[in-house]
């Protein structure tokens, strides 16, 4: 019983930085702005989080930072492609790669250096439940923080009337500029709301799951976010499903690791990224779940004057 | 102005240069309450400019807009949705993957309640005679049910006036007068309609006045209850209706025979073809009718060689099994093509003329070891441009900087001249203006008259029965039996483009197209 509650919590644990960042990124996507530039973005996010958290002490101050230092990433993203109209995907490339650099560059300094990691929560009563208490009620704020992130995000592009005006501009932009909206201007509160919850992602890495800096520590997991807005249809809570079921397998294969199976950790290692592409091959068998979610105009600029 | 009805619209000495063309060029007219109004004139007379400039989308270099008596400018479409006048487009602004009542509410000025706003589409459908179910996605819908969508969402803001750009060239005739019906009505509550339009019938069976535009300018107003065809025409283009005829000719083998040819679409937009079956013989031109999106796309890809298909018998290009051959393959056994995109599929945008002939005439000794002479290529580039009159800066010129009328003038042409057995083409003169689609016509009767199959697909049913011998009809996917123009009338064309008819059987086919 107890080690079946410390995989799910521990699942939930990995799950938590993906959703954030595979979250801002479907809002993103669903403005029709296709930004790879994600791994980097959670890179500035996790040094500056950590940086900031280390010279304040204040780890809630860290997340703000890193949160900030996400916007600030994305802008760079947003400047150069909608208002230069430079290549969506070399530019996301190049933010991926400018992020690993400036990251490693600022964190030169802090690498190694240890932080007192984001504190679980104790709600009184609750968290000592047997079972439940450590299943429900012994997680970080930031994993608390993502429940109602879901559902407003659930909610603004199901239900809201300025999401149905974003998912319009992502679906055929020249006939939103041509209703009156201002195309350019959704995309850029798209893009930086993803810049946000990377940067959020980022800092979770570096102050709750393995609370120290370390050079590239998302080891992968920006890209892994990526698959998993396909792999969620741009649907958001199918997209947190795939991050859960990603935690998942990741979690697995560390259990086996401990059980010691005779299988080389290597090979288990790489479990949960087979498991991304196998069922991302198998998503995309199907060109009509693609071509009627994935929003029209992904990746693809737009000129107001043209 | 005591006793005298003063107009809802009135626009005086509108003026508007665009760099090389003046588009409109002192246009005066008058749209009075309840009035249906038509604006006549071909491809370029400058309609489209000057509903742009009334529904706010341009601005005017000259010339003042009245509307009810006060001067105003119109800034932007919302300012003018905000005075009441709404515009139907030609070419929809949907949102495919949205639902009806989403793109409605996306097109509001003001915020409604989606519950509200469902039941305010479905009161308005239903007075109007235009049933919508607001809760449909728009991509599974047809382009005619699309254009109701577009006129409910106008309704919706009650205009007092309405401008309606070719609003029946999506539509079979029998949904076209559906729409006059709902016209009407709306005109009888004393909403003004602008009816832009190039088909005179339609604007004499319609329109209590009517203005004409020729080349930018008003070059005539007419009461077209009192008009004939004949003399709208010499209005709107200056002379009389050229006119082509099929003369009788032998008919010999099959060319293009299409047997059994079924293939499921990938696309959640696109049509499935069921069991399609036709020959086409040398000699003979065969019209296919129907709305776009019942399976054009589909069926000219799979004849084209771009979609390959299972069985090679279910396409015979002059008597070889085709279905397995890709496009250049398709093309050596002699069969020319013209698509509808004439940028991008029919030519190479950026690309000199003569560059877009060695595309599809590489084969007519324009390579030899795969080096191109360059020579051969501008002759044969020339030779085009002489014999179809394309009006161009020789054949260095780029083909986007062509008129639409003009490069399809040159894609028929090289498609000619390549000496094709058989030849198929997609919306022949669509946006062509009337001098050139007659030439592009003639050019494919000449085809016909030499011995060639030519297999047209059109929207345009007056071309249709103007060069078919035979004409089929496309709809939902499934090709109907063809008949002979003289068996058949516009009413019956009408009646199975909304897919009430009876298809070929494959059975008798079969034994008749497959090669001894």
């Amino acid at each position: 019983m107890n080690s079946m509650v410390a995989v799910i919590t521990s699942t939930v644990f990995a799950a938590t930085p993906l959703i954030y960042a595979a979250l801002g990124e479907t809002v993103t996507e669903k403005a029709g702005m296709l930004n790879l530039g994600v791994e980097g973005m959670m890179l500035v996010g996790a040094v500056t989080g950590f940086a900031v958290g280390i010279k304040t002490g204040s780890l809630t101050l860290g997340l703000i930072a890193a949160a900030i230092a996400g916007i600030a990433m994305s802008l760079i993203f947003a400047v150069l492609t909608l208002s230069l109209q430079t290549n969506q995907v070399a530019t996301g490339l190049a933010l991926t790669l400018f992020g690993i650099g400036f990251s490693a560059f600022v964190g030169h300094d802090y690498a190694g250096m240890p932080i007192p990691s984001l504190p679980d929560l104790h709600l009184p009563g609750l968290t000592d439940l047997p079972v439940i208490g450590p299943l429900l009620f012994n997680y970080d704020v930031m994993v608390y923080l993502c429940i109602p992130l879901i559902f407003a995000v659930q909610w603004f592009l199901t239900r809201s009337h300025a999401g149905l005006k974003m998912r319009a501009i992502g679906e055929s932009p020249s006939v939103a500029h041509s209703i009156g909206y201002p195309v350019l201007a959704v995309r850029y509160y798209a893009v930086m709301f993803g810049g946000a919850s990377a940067g959020l992602a980022g800092a979770y890495l570096s102050l709750a799951q393995t609370p120290m800096w370390v050079e590239g520590m998302t080891a992968g997991k920006g890209w892994i976010a990526l698959a998993l807005v396909v792999f969620g249809t741009w649907k958001p809570l199918r997209v947190v499903l795939g991050a859960l079921l990603f935690g998942g397998v990741t979690v697995m294969q560390l259990h086996a690791q401990g059980f010691g199976f005779s299988i080389p950790s290597e090979f288990l290692s790489m479990l949960p990224y087979v498991a991304t592409i196998v069922v991302l091959v198998l998503i995309c068998r199907n060109p009509k779940t693609i071509l009627l979610n994935q929003p029209a105009s992904l990746g693809r600029n737009f000129h107001p004057t043209a | 102005m005591t006793g005298v009805i003063s107009p809802r619209l009135a626009l005086t000495d509108i003026s508007k240069r665009y760099p090389g063309v003046v588009a409109n060029d002192g246009i005066s007219l008058k749209v009075f309450p309840g009035e249906i109004h038509a604006l006549l004139g071909e491809n370029g007379a400058g309609k489209s400019t000057l509903m742009k400039i009334v529904y706010g989308v341009t601005k005017p270099d000259a010339g003042t807009i009245l509307w009810e008596n006060r001067y105003q400018n119109i800034n932007s479409p919302a300012e003018a949705r905000r005075l009441g006048i709404g515009m139907v487009f030609q070419h929809f602004s949907l949102f495919e993957t949205l639902t009806v009542a989403e793109n409605i509410a996306l097109a509001l000025d003001r915020r409604i309640k989606p519950v509200l706003l469902a039941e305010q589409i479905r009161d308005v459908s239903v007075r109007y005679g235009l049933p919508i179910d607001p809760r449909r996605l728009v991509h599974s819908m047809s382009v005619g049910e699309r254009q109701r969508v577009e006129i409910v969402r106008c309704l919706l803001q009650t205009p007092k006036l309405l401008i309606m750009d070719e609003p029946t060239s999506v539509l079979t005739p029998q949904a076209v007068l559906t729409l006059f019906e709902t016209l009407r009505r709306l005109s009888a509550e004393g909403c003004s309609i602008l009816y832009i339009s190039h088909k005179l019938d339609e604007i004499r069976a319609l329109c209590d006045t009517a203005t004409v535009l020729r080349g930018g300018r008003v070059s005539g107003r007419a009461i077209p209850a009192k008009e004939s065809n004949q003399s709208l025409a010499r209005m709107m283009i200056g002379a009389d209706l050229p006119e082509c005829r099929l003369m009788e000719n032998t008919i010999g083998e099959v060319r293009i025979g299409i047997q059994r040819l079924s293939l499921r679409t990938e696309d959640p937009f696109g049509t499935t073809l069921k069991d399609i079956n036709l020959a086409v013989h040398s000699g003979e031109i065969v019209g296919i009718a129907g709305v776009s999106g019942n399976g054009q796309k589909e069926l000219l890809a799979a004849l084209s060689g771009e979609t390959i298909v299972a069985q090679p018998q279910s396409v015979l290009i002059d008597g070889h099994p085709a279905g397995r051959l890709n496009p250049a393959q398709r093309r050596h056994l002699g069969l020319s093509f013209v698509p509808e995109e004439r940028l991008g599929r029919g030519a190479v945008p950026p690309m000199s003329l003569s560059y877009n002939a060695l595309l599809t005439g590489s084969r007519r000794g324009m390579l030899r070891s795969g080096i191109v002479r360059k020579a051969i290529m501008r002759a044969f580039a020339r030779n085009v441009i002489d014999l179809f009159k394309v009006k161009c800066n020789q054949e260095y010129s780029a083909a986007s900087s062509l008129s639409g009328g003009n490069l399809q003038k040159y894609i028929v042409g090289r498609e000619t001249l390549l000496q094709p057995r058989a030849i198929i083409v997609a919306q022949p003169t669509w946006g062509v203006d009337v001098g050139a689609s007659m030439l592009i016509r003639q050019a494919l009767i000449d085809l016909r008259n030499r011995g060639v199959a030519v297999l047209v697909i059109s929207e345009e049913l007056e071309e249709l029965f103007m060069i078919s011998d035979r004409i089929a009809v496309l709809a939902q996917g499934r090709l109907s039996q063809p008949v002979l123009l003289s068996d058949t009338s516009v009413e019956q064309i009408g009646q199975w483009m909304s897919g009430q008819f009876d298809t070929i059987e494959s059975e008798r086919e079969e034994n008749e197209l497959v090669p001894a």
